[in-house]
């Protein structure tokens, strides 16, 4: 465990934990993208540069700007001042602990963390081509199909219908 | 401690981080980000597993990865236009009054 595993790790945490705990929802988002950059720079770290960057172009850079526009389109002023945590709030977040501490206990015990650190494997952005063009093709056609389903839907869904009705 | 096991604890972590938001904000928007963030936790999950596992010059966690990503990204786009169509029929995203299938 290196000092910036340590660095990153904490960065991650407390942004997502901040993302998760804040009152203003745009203060949330923000949080929640310096969240995303660490986990990009763990990946980075992790030897995955092309991963590393596509979660900065796909998270950062379009799934946060995305959750501004919807929190700046769905802003009410009387939510100001109503709780953010829901009712019950206490039972989920011991759920959420239960959780942690079962997977925590089955990853200390298990034998197959158990290993000696492996030579960094390289992951060149040629590599991840030919793959995606040979092994994985079939996956990447259904993975355009499916972008263009949802682009589609977002829009149908999001869409007034109430002109059409007139 | 090894180096895998600390990257699969913060992943533990983050996706307990995502799960405690789910189940306790009441935002809908946020709910939906919390799910994001279970998501990511995955991808770590995968990522690590690859740079430590048996056979890296495969790369399937990397693989994995970049097609979790896409899909994260189509499911952010379509719940975020549902949350829109549900904020323009009851003008509100608070999930706590959002209590009504019909009507």
């Amino acid at each position: 465990m290196t000092v910036s595993f340590l660095i990153l790790a904490v960065l991650t945490v407390a942004g997502t934990a901040a993302a998760m705990g804040l009152r203003n929802a745009v203060h949330c988002v923000l949080a929640l993208t310096m969240g995303f950059a660490g986990v990009a720079a763990l990946y980075l770290q992790l030897g995955a540069q092309f991963v590393g960057l596509a979660q900065i172009m796909v998270y950062v850079g379009a799934v946060a700007i995305l959750a501004v526009f919807a929190i700046m389109m769905t802003h009410s002023p009387e939510s100001a001042n109503s709780p953010v945590f829901s009712s019950q709030w206490s039972w989920g977040c011991i759920v959420a602990a239960a959780v942690f501490a079962v997977l925590a206990r089955a990853i200390c015990s298990s034998a197959a963390s158990a290993h000696v650190q492996p030579p960094q494997p390289d992951a060149t952005v040629q590599q991840i081509g030919d793959a995606l063009m040979h092994r994985y093709v079939l996956p990447l056609e259904i993975m355009g199909l499916l972008l263009t389903a949802a682009l589609i839907g977002a829009v149908v869904i999001a869409m007034d219908r109430r002109e059409e009705m007139k | 401690m090894n180096s895998l096991q600390s990257y699969l604890l913060l992943s533990s972590l983050l996706f307990s981080i995502g799960l405690a938001g789910v189940l306790i904000r009441r935002n809908a928007i946020l709910v939906l980000i919390g799910i994001e963030l279970m998501l990511n936790a995955a991808n770590i999950n995968f990522i690590a597993f690859w740079r430590f596992g048996p056979a890296p010059s495969a790369l399937t966690g990397v693989m994995f990865a970049l097609f979790s990503i896409s899909v994260a990204a189509a499911e952010a786009a379509v719940g975020l236009g549902i949350i829109l169509a549900a904020y323009r029929h009851s003008r509100t995203t608070d999930l706590d009054q959002m209590n009504s299938l019909k009507g």
